[in-house]
């Protein structure tokens, strides 16, 4: 078998799993034994999970059925899982919740191993999170992923539903059909919450716009999923109507997966305007609060 | 990079075979990893991030990270890493960063490097060539393929300068020129060759370090001084070997017996008439038109320059010595019954004062600049107060470097700087569409400062939480010191 790579991060308290595309950052509380126990797990998990989802590749780079799951594995039905809500009436394959759901399923076997106060699973920004009692995460959130905005951050506690964060944009590794530089969504799994990200990122969106350059996904990257669809290469100057078009598009797409119970809240983000859709209020932390809190 | 892991190309592609997704990645292109990227044909390993180590000897020795200790001033703890901006954050074309952090650990950190790479609209690069030859009057426009990129800017001492990029250049113009001087000023910061074409002049091939090409021929040398100051750097050298010699340069040409060198060795008139403008006794203006022939002048007979020789002064049998600023052009003559010089072979010695000239040049390079401002977004992305940092960085309590290399900060408003793209490492720029250019910067400050300018302590990381260092580690090019 081939091995993955394994490494505590030089604090010698985060575990650094990575193989091939996936790239796993997890942290634990809880008892020494109990990390220990949960790092195991998770290593043991991983180990041939890469090679468990591409035995059914091909298959998971098709359109999911709205009513049909011919997937085998416990990840690739998992990713079905995800998307299914949407396939009816839209086209989307399972790898649009690959992320979320690698990390869901790692985060699944430390829990099943130990007994920790808190954990997280980072799957390249889709996270997992473990909250027990009154733990509480603080997650980081930026403008865009290439640093340059201002940053905030968003508090889930154990009380919230949410255990899942993922954000999807035309700035991050995949694809986007869509301007938002920035979707994030809070649901109940990373799997959920990663899915629900493409769907939202993707409905922000000012069609045939002329300063959005876009080309189809397969000139690109000759393997992509979205085959010759056409992805978001470039988006030029927009009008403060433009963008708020282009949210209000998103906006109304994130209320009916509020509605249908598909996400917990999320935040759009394009140009530096912020759009935030939830059913309570967010905790949503200012860049002063955050200094403040540092001090 | 490296290229470590076999493939297969299937066209232009390759499917890469690092782990069981099997990729196919187009040139230019990284796989669903970003590790692994086609690199004209070829498979390499593309590192997230560059670490320069600051070490004399730089084997395959990797130095533990090492993030503890009491501030001891020093920028950098031992061993000396300092985390270079490239490959920190981008958008294209590079590693992606996630979006969404966990919140981690302050613990233990005692010094900040705010790395970003800064994405330029306001950017550019100055050229400087070294040159004697006419590559296109001042303010001509500078273009490639075509499109204008910029503009030749003054002559200075045996070299030539462009002014190339800027706002007007990437985003004022057509999408084409945008995108054409994005790409032109990439490649030339990345130490590329790349080929201007100058409006009323020449075509020449720059590339930071090395030579220019000139209308297909590389230049070898960079002039020892003007015409002028050949004659006096060489005048005693001359004296008794040769009755006359005239150095030829489009800017100032001089003429040994009547230049004060020549005056002061009592060298006596050789009745030669020279073209052009006098400015002062032996130094002449425009003696030609600019060109790409003796000393930056379209001459190629060097005779062309000379009117006929007083018959009053002039006596057969007078030996001239013609040459170029640089001595690649030379020539000797005596003139004959009529006075008319006519070409004979050279003596050694004055073979050997040609060499000598030769000699005093120094070899001619093209040298790029990049010049560019960081504006309040990029500021904003290290501290809630922007022009905190500003102040901070002209109060010298915050360092600024790209890529790890010394910068020099414009005086007045803003943080523009210039950067000699050789002293970063190889592939340190890139593009975003817009158009603009992604270049890294660092900011290196104390820990405190930088929580005094309002930086943003939640997202300090410890020096030792960056895990992936490139096999690239080279040495700084400028000594760690305390930035205080």
């Amino acid at each position: 078998m081939r091995r993955p790579q394994i490494a505590l991060l030089p604090d010698d308290r985060r575990l650094h799993l990575q193989d091939g595309p996936i790239d796993l950052i997890i942290g634990a509380d809880g008892a020494d034994g109990e990390i220990r126990a949960a790092y195991q797990a998770a290593v043991q998990r991983f180990t041939g999970l890469l090679d468990e989802l591409c035995a059914e590749l091909p298959e998971l780079r098709e359109a999911a059925a709205p009513d049909h799951c011919g997937l085998r594995g416990v990840v690739a039905r998992r990713m079905y899982g995800a998307v299914a809500p949407y396939a009816a009436d839209t086209f989307i394959t399972p790898m649009a919740a690959v992320a979320g759901s690698v990390a869901e399923e790692i985060l699944g076997a430390m829990r099943g191993a130990a007994k920790l106060a808190r954990a997280y699973v980072n799957n390249g920004g889709d996270i997992a999170l473990h909250l027990s009692d009154r733990a509480r995460f603080s997650v980081g959130l930026m403008d865009r992923p290439d640093g340059t905005g201002v940053m905030r951050s968003i508090t889930v506690r154990a009380e919230d539903t949410v255990r899942g964060v993922a954000t999807s944009g035309r700035h991050g590794r995949s694809f986007s059909l869509g301007i938002a530089d920035a979707v994030t969504v809070l649901a109940r799994t990373a799997s959920q919450a990663d899915a629900a990200a493409t769907i939202i990122a993707n409905a922000v969106d000012l069609p045939g716009h002329p300063a959005v350059v876009r080309r189809p996904a397969n000139e690109l990257q000759p393997d992509s999923d979205l085959g010759h669809r056409l992805v978001t290469c470039e988006v030029g100057a927009l009008s403060g109507d433009e963008v708020a078009e282009a949210l209000a598009q998103g906006a109304a797409r994130a209320r009916q997966l509020l509605e249908g119970e598909l996400i917990e809240g999320t935040v759009l983000q394009l140009c530096g305007e912020i759009r935030l859709i939830c059913a309570k209020p967010l905790e949503i932390n200012r860049p002063q609060q955050l200094q403040a809190s540092a001090a | 990079m490296t290229t470590d892991t076999a493939s297969e190309s299937a066209g232009d592609k390759i499917r890469c075979d690092a782990c069981p997704v099997m990729c196919y990645i187009k040139p230019g292109a990284a796989g669903a990893c970003d590790r692994y990227a086609n690199q004209d044909g070829v498979l390499v390993r593309v590192d997230p991030h560059i670490l320069l180590e600051r070490t004399v000897s730089h084997g395959g020795r990797l130095v533990p990270f090492q993030a503890s200790g009491d501030w001891d001033g020093k920028i950098v703890q031992q061993p000396d890493l300092f985390v270079t901006a490239i490959g920190a954050g981008t958008t294209y074309p590079d590693y992606k960063p996630a979006p969404f952090i966990v919140s981690s650990e302050v613990d233990g950190v005692d010094m900040v490097t705010v790395v970003t790479e800064g994405i330029f609209s306001y950017c550019g690069v100055k050229v400087k060539i070294d040159t004697d030859r006419f590559l296109g009057p001042e303010t001509a426009t500078v273009r490639v393929d075509g499109e204008a990129v910029g503009h030749v800017t003054t002559s200075e001492y045996g070299s030539q300068m462009l002014s190339l990029g800027g706002v007007h250049h990437l985003t004022g113009g057509s999408k084409k020129e945008g995108r054409v001087t994005c790409d032109a000023l990439m490649d030339l910061s990345n130490r590329k060759p790349v080929e201007l074409v100058i409006d009323g002049g020449a075509t020449v091939v720059v590339q930071a370090g090395a030579p220019p090409i000139v209308n297909g021929v590389k230049e070898e040398r960079m002039r020892v001084g003007c015409g002028s100051a050949t004659i006096g750097m060489f005048a005693k050298q001359w004296q008794g070997k040769v009755d006359e010699v005239v150095v030829v340069d489009d800017h100032i040409t001089g003429v040994l017996s009547e230049h004060q060198a020549g005056k002061l060795l009592d060298i006596p008139a050789t009745g030669i008439k020279m073209k052009g403008r006098r400015s002062t006794p032996g130094r002449y203006f425009q003696v030609a038109q600019p060109g790409t022939g003796w000393g930056g002048t379209d001459i190629s007979d060097p005779l062309a320059i000379l009117g006929p020789f007083d018959p009053k002064t002039a006596r057969p049998g007078t030996t001239i010595l013609m040459v170029s600023t640089t001595g690649e052009h030379a020539g000797y003559y005596v003139l004959d019954e009529a006075l008319r010089p006519v070409e004979q072979d050279m003596p050694p010695d004055l073979k050997f004062s040609v060499e000598r000239i030769q000699e005093n040049c120094e070899p001619a390079l093209c040298t790029v600049l990049f010049m560019a401002g960081a504006g309040g977004s990029l500021r904003a992305g290290v501290t809630d107060n922007p022009v905190r940092l500003t102040r901070s960085v002209k109060d010298a309590l915050t360092r600024v470097t790209s890529g790890g290399a010394p910068v020099y900060v414009w005086p007045g408003g803003g943080i523009t700087f210039m950067v000699d793209v050789t002293q970063m490492p190889a592939g340190a720029f890139g593009y975003v569409p817009t158009p603009a250019i992604v270049a890294p910067i660092e900011f290196t400050l104390r820990l405190s400062d930088y929580a005094a300018l309002g930086g943003h302590m939640d997202y300090v990381q410890p020096l030792g939480s960056l895990k992936d260092v490139s096999k690239d580690i080279r040495q700084l090019p400028w000594p760690v010191r305390s930035a205080g």
